[in-house]
C-alpha cells in the first residue's frame, strides 16, 4: 500500500470516526428529548423518581460551583437545601398564616439562600482543605438541630403540614407530572446559566482559585469576593431546588436534609465527574435510580450503594465523565465547528 | 452542691475517656494518612456488636455470662475489629493513596453506609440489651455517687491510653510510625516498611475504638447499628479541639468536650431561663468545634500549621 492511500484510508477513517461520534451524539440528543417527552405519560410512581432525580441534579449543579469549579469541599450543602424548603414551607401554609405564590417566594427564598450563602462563607474563608469541610459540615447540623427544636416556629421533629398546592399565573404545579415540567425549565434555566458562568471571567476566577490560590492572589483576583461568590450563587441554586422540593411534597421535616443528604450530593458530583454538568447528570443517576431499581432489596440496597460508592472511587477517582467532556465538547460534536 | 459537682465530674471524666479512645483512632489516622477516616465511628458500633456476637457464641445467654467469659470477649473483640480495621484499609483505602485527598475520604464514608447496613442486615435495626462488662455497685463519694462502671470504664481506658503513649514514644513501632507521620517519603527512605506501619495505624485505632465502643454500650446498657455516627462526630470533633494529629491533644480534647457537654447540659436550662433545653447540647458541640477551627485551626496541642501546608493544590 503506497503512503498516499495509506493517508487517505486513515482520513477516511478519522472523517468515518467523527461522522459515527456526530451520530452517537444526535442518537443520544434525540434519546433525552424523547425522554423527557414520554416521562409526563408515565405512571406518578416514575414521574416521582425522575422528579426527585431532577431536584438533585439541581442541588448537584449547585454544589458544583463550590467543589468543582472553586475547589472549596462543602458538606453542609444540604443546609441551603432546608433554607429553601422552609421558607417555602413557612410562606406558604397555616403555619404562619401567610399563603404567598410560589412566583413571590421564590426571589425571597433565593435571597435569603445566597445571605445564608454568604454568613457561612464569611467566616470560613481562611480555611481551606479538610477544616473547611468540617466547619461546614458543622454548619449543616447545626441548621438541622435548629429546625429540629425551634418548634414554635418549625414545627419540630414533626416538620410543617399542609404546605399549599403551587400555582403559576393560574397554572396549578401540584402533581408528579405538572411539577416534572417546573423542574424541566428550571434545571435548563439554572444549567445554562451555570454552564455560562462558568466560561465567564468568574468562572475564570474560580478555576485559578481552584488550581493555585496563591498564584491567582498574585495576578490581582480578589479570593474573597470570588470565593463569597461561589458560595451565594451555590447557596441560591441549593435554596431554589428545596422550594421546588417543598412544593413538591408539602411537606417539610428536618428528616429530609441529614448529614446523608450532603454527602449523597457530594458524591454524585465525584462519581460523576467533578466540575462538569453532564457529570452531575450521570452521578445523580447512578446514585437516585439505582436504589429505586434496587428497591425490592429494600435493607440490602445500602449495603450495595456503600460497596458501590467505594468500587466507583478506586476504578475512577477522577469520576465517570472527564472534566473535558463538557457542554462545549458536545454542542461541537453535535454541529461541528 | 459539692456532692453534684463531684457527681459530674465523675460523669465527665468518665464520657470523656470514652471519647477520647475513639479520638485517638481519629487522630493517628490523621498524623499518618492526612485522611479523615469516616468509618472510624463504625469501629466503635463494631466492637460493642463483636463483643455481643462472642458472648452469646460463648454462654448462650449474654446476660449471665461471668468474668472470665466477658473478659475472653472483651479481647476477642477489639482484636478482631483491628483486624476489620486493616482489611477495611487495604481494600477500600490503599488503592487511593496516590490519588486525590477527598477520594479516601468520600470512600470511608461509602465503607461507613455498607458497615450500618451490614449490621442492621445481620443484627437488626433495633436497639439490643448490652450486658454490663462490670459488677454493678454504687459507691457514695463526697456526696456524690459513683459506679463500679464508672470505676471500671475509668481504669479500663486509662491503661488503654497508658499502653498506646508506651507503644508511641518507647517501641520500635511506635518509632516507625511516627517516622511515616513525619515524612512518608523520607522514611521509605530509610527502609521502613511504609505498608507495614500503616496498617499497625489501621490495627490499634480500631482496637481501641472497639474497646470504647463495649465501655459505652455496657455504661448504657445498650447498643444500636447506627450508634457510632453521632459518638464517632463528638469524638473526631475531640480529636480537633486537641490539635488532630496529636496523641495527648486527643485525650485533652475528649475530656475538655464531655466537660462542656455534661455542664452544657446541666447549666444551658439555668443560664437561658429554661428556653434552651438540654437538646442543645449538640450544637454546643458543634459551635465550640467551628470556633476552635476559626480561631486556633491546629487546635489546643497541635502544632501551627502554615495556611501552605493545608492547601489542596490541584486536588480537585
Amino acid at each position: 500500500m503506497s503512503a498516499q492511500t495509506l493517508a487517505d484510508s486513515r482520513e477516511a477513517e478519522a472523517t468515518g470516526s467523527r461522522l459515527g461520534r456526530r451520530l452517537a451524539a444526535f442518537l443520544l440528543l434525540a434519546a433525552i428529548v424523547a425522554l423527557i417527552a414520554v416521562t409526563p405519560f408515565l405512571p406518578n410512581y416514575y414521574i416521582r423518581v425522575v422528579n426527585s432525580l431532577l431536584i438533585y441534579v439541581l442541588l448537584g449543579i449547585g454544589l458544583n460551583i463550590v467543589i468543582g469549579y472553586a475547589g472549596l469541599l462543602d458538606l453542609g450543602f444540604v443546609a441551603f437545601y432546608a433554607v429553601g424548603a422552609y421558607t417555602y414551607g413557612l410562606l406558604a401554609s397555616p403555619q404562619l398564616g401567610l399563603h404567598l405564590p410560589i412566583l413571590v417566594i421564590l426571589p425571597i427564598a433565593a435571597a435569603i439562600g445566597a445571605i445564608t450563602g454568604i454568613l457561612l462563607g464569611m467566616p470560613v474563608l481562611r480555611l481551606r482543605g479538610d477544616y473547611l469541610a468540617i466547619v461546614t459540615l458543622g454548619f449543616g447540623e447545626i441548621i438541622r438541630i435548629l429546625l429540629n427544636n425551634l418548634d414554635d416556629l418549625t414545627g419540630g421533629p414533626r416538620g410543617i403540614f399542609g404546605i399549599d398546592k403551587a400555582s403559576i399565573l393560574g397554572v396549578s404545579i401540584a402533581r408528579p407530572g405538572e411539577i416534572f415540567w417546573l423542574l424541566v425549565v428550571t434545571v435548563f434555566i439554572v444549567g445554562t446559566l451555570v454552564w455560562r458562568l462558568e466560561r465567564s471571567i468568574l468562572g475564570k476566577a474560580w478555576a485559578a482559585i481552584r488550581e493555585d490560590q496563591d498564584a491567582a492572589k498574585g495576578v490581582g483576583i480578589n479570593t474573597t469576593n470570588v470565593k463569597l461568590a461561589a458560595f451565594a450563587i451555590s447557596a441560591t441554586i441549593g435554596s431554589i431546588a428545596g422550594v421546588i422540593f417543598a412544593a413538591s411534597q408539602r411537606f417539610v421535616s428536618p428528616e429530609s436534609f441529614t448529614l446523608q443528604e450532603s454527602v449523597l450530593i457530594v458524591l454524585m458530583i465525584v462519581i460523576g465527574g467533578m466540575g462538569n454538568i453532564l457529570g452531575v447528570f450521570v452521578g445523580a443517576s447512578i446514585l437516585i435510580l439505582l436504589p429505586e431499581v434496587l428497591r425490592e432489596f429494600a435493607e440490602w440496597r445500602i449495603l450495595f450503594l456503600g460497596l458501590l460508592m467505594v468500587t466507583l472511587i478506586i476504578i475512577r477517582p477522577a469520576g465517570i465523565v472527564p472534566r473535558t467532556l463538557g457542554p462545549v465538547r458536545l454542542v461541537k460534536v453535535l454541529f461541528g465547528k | 452542691m459539692v456532692g453534684h459537682f463531684v457527681q459530674q465530674t465523675v460523669n465527665a471524666l468518665t464520657i470523656g475517656s470514652i471519647y477520647a479512645l475513639i479520638a485517638l483512632g481519629y487522630t493517628m489516622v490523621y498524623g499518618v494518612l492526612k485522611m479523615i477516616n469516616f468509618a472510624h465511628g463504625e469501629m466503635f458500633m463494631l466492637g460493642a456488636y463483636a463483643a455481643f456476637l462472642a458472648l452469646s457464641l460463648m454462654v448462650g445467654d449474654v446476660g449471665s455470662a461471668g468474668a472470665l467469659a466477658l473478659t475472653v470477649a472483651f479481647f476477642a473483640a477489639v482484636l478482631a475489629t483491628g483486624f476489620v480495621g486493616v482489611g477495611i484499609e487495604r481494600l477500600a483505602y490503599k488503592p487511593l493513596r496516590s490519588s486525590t485527598r477527598i477520594a479516601p475520604m468520600l470512600s470511608s464514608l461509602g465503607v461507613s453506609l455498607a458497615l450500618v447496613a451490614a449490621i442492621q442486615i445481620l443484627a437488626g435495626p433495633q436497639p439490643r440489651a448490652f450486658p454490663s462488662f462490670f459488677p454493678n455497685e454504687r459507691f457514695e463519694f463526697f456526696g456524690g455517687s459513683l459506679t463500679t462502671i464508672q470505676i471500671g470504664i475509668l481504669i479500663a481506658s486509662f491503661i488503654l491510653m497508658g499502653g498506646l503513649q508506651i507503644l508511641v514514644t518507647k517501641t520500635r513501632i511506635g518509632i516507625v510510625v511516627r517516622a511515616v507521620s513525619e515524612s512518608r517519603a523520607t522514611a521509605q527512605l530509610l527502609g521502613i516498611n511504609v505498608n507495614r506501619s500503616i496498617s499497625m495505624v489501621f490495627f490499634v485505632g480500631p482496637l481501641l475504638g472497639a474497646a470504647g465502643g463495649i465501655l459505652y454500650a455496657s455504661y448504657y446498657g445498650v447498643m444500636t447499628p447506627t450508634m457510632g455516627a453521632v459518638v464517632g462526630l463528638k469524638a473526631f470533633t475531640a480529636a480537633i479541639l486537641g490539635g488532630i494529629g496529636s496523641i495527648p491533644g486527643a485525650m485533652l480534647g475528649a475530656f475538655i468536650l464531655a466537660a462542656v457537654e455534661v455542664a452544657g447540659t446541666a447549666l444551658l436550662p439555668i443560664v437561658s431561663f429554661g428556653t434552651l433545653g438540654t437538646e442543645y447540647r449538640d450544637v454546643l458541640a458543634f459551635a465550640i468545634l467551628i470556633l476552635v477551627l476559626l480561631f486556633r485551626p491546629a487546635g489546643i496541642l497541635g502544632e501551627p500549621v502554615s495556611e501552605e501546608s493545608m492547601v489542596y493544590k490541584r486536588e480537585f
